[in-house]
């Protein structure tokens, strides 16, 4: 099953794509999650749905390569191309099962900053939020990807534009945000889970040292089996049918 | 206030005072005005308030040229490349003000103002900084169930800029393809100017009015101009340039280099016409698809 060398963003791609169940309507932003999307609707999750905030819904991949959620080929044959507002309703009813988010920072309750980042003395500018703060408050569940860099670990982050956990240990209990907050974490080293909304290692990707890779983290990463969650796995090569997909939807590597 | 039939882009411009508050960009990626934008710029229209969602580059121009004193937006940058220098520049030297939005508050502050009331209640926002930093959301109960929710306040444009594949000289408008906020900001400006790729006969509106999103008593001008999105893309008409968004960006990381980027591309230039003649991409689409037809009568 596993495959030829492939790029760390690659796996990445294939471990949020596992992140997206058959018959799941997906949340799809910018980057990755495009890619993601259309590798899980063609394999594991046929029956997925993906909707983006600008306004298009779709339930297969596009033909042709996406930059953006609204380049030609993913309007072309969508199932609707409609506005943000029948999209960010179906994520306030609650209809949305699961959210990709990415961030510049994000501590261990899953909440994450893409609106400033300090460097030394200087703060900088970061684009904002989007949709992401909507998504991180009222998904069913959301997906958090991002290079896996030691400066995006911190213990709290600047700003919270996408908020996670409450930092009392009942998740999103008592949290005033509706949805059910981070479910999963996915590095270019590893993945992880949460558990009573604070994060959990739950594999490690091939060949990557695991004490080196939790060193990036400010904090004693917890692990699966210390929260009742089996042992920490290798996470799973992608399949030279999912690294074939990649390969289409992305062919000249732009994204991964 | 209806269109007064479709004229040129520097005199449609010239109504847009400074000082004025602009949504526009409201498709998200799609069909995003730059061809307004760049002669709002041209002509030295400052001190406006830009509106919208995500911006794909054309609020970081504009800020680049000087034009923007305040931004009420989700996010602001380049969707190829990430960051928009001119507008991560402007906020760091404190030279724009800034009301952080998400899309969906963005989106809702529009639609109560096209509601004609002055704010909507959300479910998004509650915990992040987007809400408890700013100064323009405030929380609520929901009077009915007890819910804690957020109060987004209506936001009134002066002016939605919006463009679109055509429209009737009189203001009549047929777009397609996502929408993102175009109705809800159409809705709630005082003023919209739609820049259109064609301007067709009524007779080609009237034929299809399940197409029509705007209609004249919105719309204050119309002008025909083709490739006017560009660099975005437009459904049925042409690709988005993403080596165009990737060379911005390489070309733009110091106000100097920037300055020398709106000297080709927005002040070397009178118009579209001419702007075009400096982009060398293909961008045509290569496989039309044709919609089922769709019958109607009595």
């Amino acid at each position: 099953m596993a495959s030829e060398a492939y790029a760390p963003r690659e796996l990445m791609v294939s471990a949020a794509a596992a992140e997206i169940e058959d018959g799941d309507t997906a949340f799809v932003g910018m980057r990755l999650p495009l890619i993601a999307f259309q590798v899980a609707v063609s394999t594991h999750a046929p029956d997925s749905m993906a909707v983006y905030e600008s306004g298009v819904v779709r339930d297969g991949p596009a033909d042709g390569f996406i930059h953006t959620m609204c380049d030609l080929p993913n309007l072309n044959r969508a199932v609707s191309t409609t506005g943000m507002l029948d999209i960010m309703s179906r994520l306030q009813r609650g209809d949305v099962d699961v959210g990709f988010l990415g961030g510049a920072e994000v501590d261990r309750y899953g909440n994450l900053n893409t609106t400033r980042v300090r460097a030394g003395d200087r703060e900088i500018r970061l684009p904002g939020s989007g949709g992401a703060c909507d998504i991180a408050c009222m998904a069913g569940r959301t997906v958090l990807l991002m290079p896996h860099e030691s400066r995006r670990f911190v213990e709290e982050v600047n700003y919270v534009t996408s908020p996670g956990h409450a930092d009392d240990g009942s998740g999103r209990e008592n949290h005033p945000a509706p949805g059910g907050g981070p479910d999963a974490l996915v590095t270019s080293k590893a993945t992880f889970g949460f558990a009573d909304g604070e994060l959990f290692l739950r594999s490690v990707h091939p060949g990557v040292d695991r004490e080196a890779m939790l060193a990036d983290f400010p904090w004693e990463v917890r692990t699966a089996p210390e929260v009742g969650e089996g042992p920490v796995t290798t996470t799973p090569e992608p399949t030279a049918e999912e690294l074939d997909l990649i390969r289409t939807f992305d062919p000249d590597g732009f994204w991964t | 206030m209806s269109a007064e039939s479709s004229e040129s882009l520097s005199d449609a411009v010239s109504r847009i005072p400074p000082g004025s508050s602009v949504a526009t960009g409201l498709a998200l990626e799609h069909a995003i005005p730059f061809a307004a934008g760049h002669e709002l710029a041209r002509q030295g229209v400052d001190d406006l308030t830009l509106i919208g969602p995500i911006s794909d580059l054309l609020f970081d121009q504009l800020i680049g040229c000087g034009a923007v004193s305040r931004v009420r937006a989700a996010w602001v940058g380049n969707v190829s490349a990430g960051t928009g220098y001119r507008f991560r520049e402007a906020v760091e030297n404190d030279e724009i003000d800034v009301e952080n939005h998400s899309n969906f508050s963005i989106a809702l502050a529009l639609r109560a103002g096209a509601l004609g009331v002055p704010f909507l209640p959300t479910r998004s926002l509650l915990g992040s900084d987007v809400f408890a930093e700013s100064d323009c959301f405030e929380a609520g109960t929901d009077p009915f169930g007890g819910e804690e929710v957020a109060y987004v306040p209506a936001i009134e444009p002066d002016w939605a800029i919006v463009h679109a594949q055509r429209a009737s000289p009189e203001g009549d408008v047929h777009l397609w393809g996502n929408t993102g906020i175009v109705g809800p900001a159409v809705g709630a400006a005082e003023n919209v100017l739609v820049t259109a790729e064609e301007v067709v006969d009524p007779e080609t509106i009237h034929s299809d009015p399940s197409r029509t999103a705007i209609t004249r008593e919105q719309v204050s001008a119309v002008v025909e101009c083709p490739w006017g999105a560009h660099p975005s893309p437009v459904a049925g008409h042409y690709n988005r340039d993403n080596e165009y968004y990737l060379r911005y960006h390489g070309a733009t990381d110091t106000q100097a280099a920037f300055d020398e980027w709106a000297d080709e591309w927005v002040y070397g230039v009178d118009d579209r016409e001419e702007y075009m003649r400096g982009v060398d991409a293909d961008l045509s689409i290569t496989e039309p698809t044709v919609a089922a037809e769709v019958r109607y009568g009595q």
